[in-house]
């Protein structure tokens, strides 16, 4: 499914095949160490540099590696990956690939989420075109003793699978409940082997990088995010789409770019990243400052901050594993929190206590999902508490 | 020959595990495609899918029930899912959900008594800029207002017996 709106991008330049052909004549050191020297960082959100993570699971000892490409994209606000397996799925296929002879893997699996079903023919004809073309199987690319090939997983619809232990649960035919960390999957990973869990857009840098260098990437972004990005953008814009931009572009000038300039406050990260208001449009999106997988939702002058703070909470409710306390219960609380604001019968006793409990799940939570389900709610609540306290409420 | 419900369940099912493998990594590939294909996992699918792979009808049963998109209770041959996640929701979500419910003439999380449409909610289907969007089966309905509700289900009504919403349009160009 094509994106309504979208600017050029760098993927469109890149030669499928280039990236691989420059890999293959190369150690298996010296691909790690040119995505290390680009400075390329995750891309779903989290930001572990990728030539790091490369690094550990090609120096784990065993017989059998895998890398997987995590398409389990469930952040809400987030459809850059939709677009890049539909236009750019080549790219994606060979950063696998790369990823795998790097840490010296033979299997690759894509993950990829029951909501997009719809993609499955289209990449299964992309991965048979690849092996017809020698690019993917074995003896790849004419190499003796070389061999990979990529399988495809479907997700089952649960958005906590794209929690990368989660996900291999959910591979290994479990319920998709995160494991705890340490071990983490680039030593005990599927199957207990060495995995590398990289992300569809990670992936695809990872083929430009090899392509055009690592230079090149660096030299974009700021020092501590290299490179440029793609952003989901939804909401109240005229323009909403999936666009590239560099690395530490400020919220204002993003927001311009795609026709936002009325807005009253932008979530950057989806459900679980922040909310950010007008006051702070100088800040700049980048690990060091606002990070975010790409999802930007953009709120107009018209919302009710209430009313999205209460949809947030209802996804994570609805989405929580369960596994463990504060993040199963503790979002059934907040989100109650909620319905007293829209009521208008919180105390700031009470508003301080539920803050003191977000807090506590951003520590105690046992994952990224209830490590950070609590961060719109907070930021929701510090910055607008002129808006959400002291309601009148409406007669139902 | 004639050949009971139950024994050809069990073709299909041991079939399957032919082609996944019998180990428990090949568990939720089997259940999507019984899912797929009965509209449901059976208790009696799922005893026999534990006695292929070898593991407690138990375990089976928890993985079921953690995932959204399998399910032991019989839904509908269109299963409707209407995003509900922030970029729906402001753009109109609710209007397309009361027609949903008009049209149908059930509510969320129920099942129209001929077996034909089950209507649920999503969380966030990744069409956020071109929403509200509506997942049913496989194929994505993207920008629907309450007015184009009733096209889209004449189409799934049309279609209905060959199975094949997910098989016609809706791929990717």
């Amino acid at each position: 499914m094509k994106a309504t709106n979208t600017n050029t991008f760098t993927f469109s330049t890149v030669e499928p095949g280039s990236g691989l052909k420059k890999a293959i004549k190369m150690k298996r050191s010296e691909i790690i160490a040119e995505v290390s020297a680009s400075g390329l960082k995750g891309r779903g959100g989290a930001g572990f540099p990728t030539g790091v993570k490369w690094n550990l699971a090609a120096a784990a000892q065993a017989e059998q590696k895998y890398i997987i490409c995590n398409a389990d994209e469930g952040e809400p606000g987030t459809f850059k990956d939709r677009l890049l397996l539909s236009d750019f799925a080549d790219l994606v296929c060979e950063g696998i690939t790369i990823g795998g002879i790097a840490i010296g893997a033979d299997k690759g699996v894509i993950y990829l989420r029951g909501e997009y079903t719809y993609l499955r023919p289209h990449l299964e004809a992309v991965l048979k075109r690849r092996r017809e073309a020698g690019l993917l199987g074995e003896k790849l690319m004419g190499k003796d003793g070389l061999s990979f090939d990529i399988e495809i997983r479907m997700g089952s619809g649960a958005y906590v699978c794209g929690e990368e232990t989660a996900l291999i649960e959910s591979l290994e035919g479990h319920r998709g409940e995160p494991r705890n960390r340490p071990p983490f999957p680039v030593d005990t990973g599927y199957f207990n082997l060495p995995t590398s869990v990289n992300n569809v857009e990670t992936l695809a840098w990872a083929t430009c990088i090899l392509a055009k260098g690592a230079g090149w990437f660096k030299k974009i972004g700021t020092d501590k995010s290299t490179g440029l990005k793609l952003f989901s953008i939804s909401g109240d814009v005229e323009r909403p789409g999936v666009y590239e931009f560099p690395m530490g572009i400020t919220i204002a000038e993003l927001l311009k770019q795609v026709g936002g300039e009325n807005t009253k406050a932008v979530q950057i990260g989806g459900a679980s990243g922040h909310c950010i208001p007008a006051s702070q449009f100088k800040r700049t999106i980048a690990f060091e400052d606002v990070p975010t997988g790409g999802s930007i939702i953009v709120f107009g002058p018209q919302r009710d901050m209430l009313d999205v703070a209460a949809n947030f909470m209802e996804f994570f409710v609805e989405e929580s594993c369960g596994q463990c306390t504060p993040c199963r219960i503790g979002n059934v609380k907040l989100l109650e929190g909620i319905r007293l604001l829209q009521e208008g019968r919180c105390s700031m006793q009470y508003i301080r206590e539920l803050m003191a409990l977000g807090e506590t799940m951003q520590v105690a939570s046992k994952c990224g999902l209830g490590q950070s389900s609590p961060n719109a709610f907070l930021s929701i609540v510090q910055n607008f508490k002129d808006e959400i306290m002291g309601r009148i409420s409406q007669p139902a | 020959m004639i050949q009971t419900e139950q024994e050809k369940l069990r073709d299909e099912i041991v079939a399957l595990a032919g082609r996944y493998g019998r180990d428990r990594g090949a568990l939720i590939p089997i259940l999507q495609e019984i899912q797929k294909k009965r509209f449901q996992v059976s208790d009696f699918a799922m005893q026999l899918i534990a006695d292929m792979l070898d593991i407690h009808p138990v375990e089976v049963y928890s993985v079921i029930s953690f995932y959204s998109f399998l399910d032991f209770a019989p839904k509908g041959k269109f299963v409707i899912r209407l995003c509900r996640t922030i970029s729906c929701d402001m753009q109109g979500k609710e209007r397309v959900a009361r027609q949903l419910e008009n049209d149908l003439g059930i509510k969320f999380g129920e099942t129209t008594p001929d077996g034909k449409f089950t209507l649920e909610w999503a969380n966030c289907l990744g069409m956020c800029d071109q929403s509200p969007a509506i997942l049913i089966n496989d194929r994505i309905f993207t920008e629907v207002t309450p007015e184009k509700v009733h096209d889209i289900l004449e189409e799934c009504r049309s279609t209905f017996g060959i199975f094949s919403v997910e098989n016609r349009e809706g791929r990717p160009a």
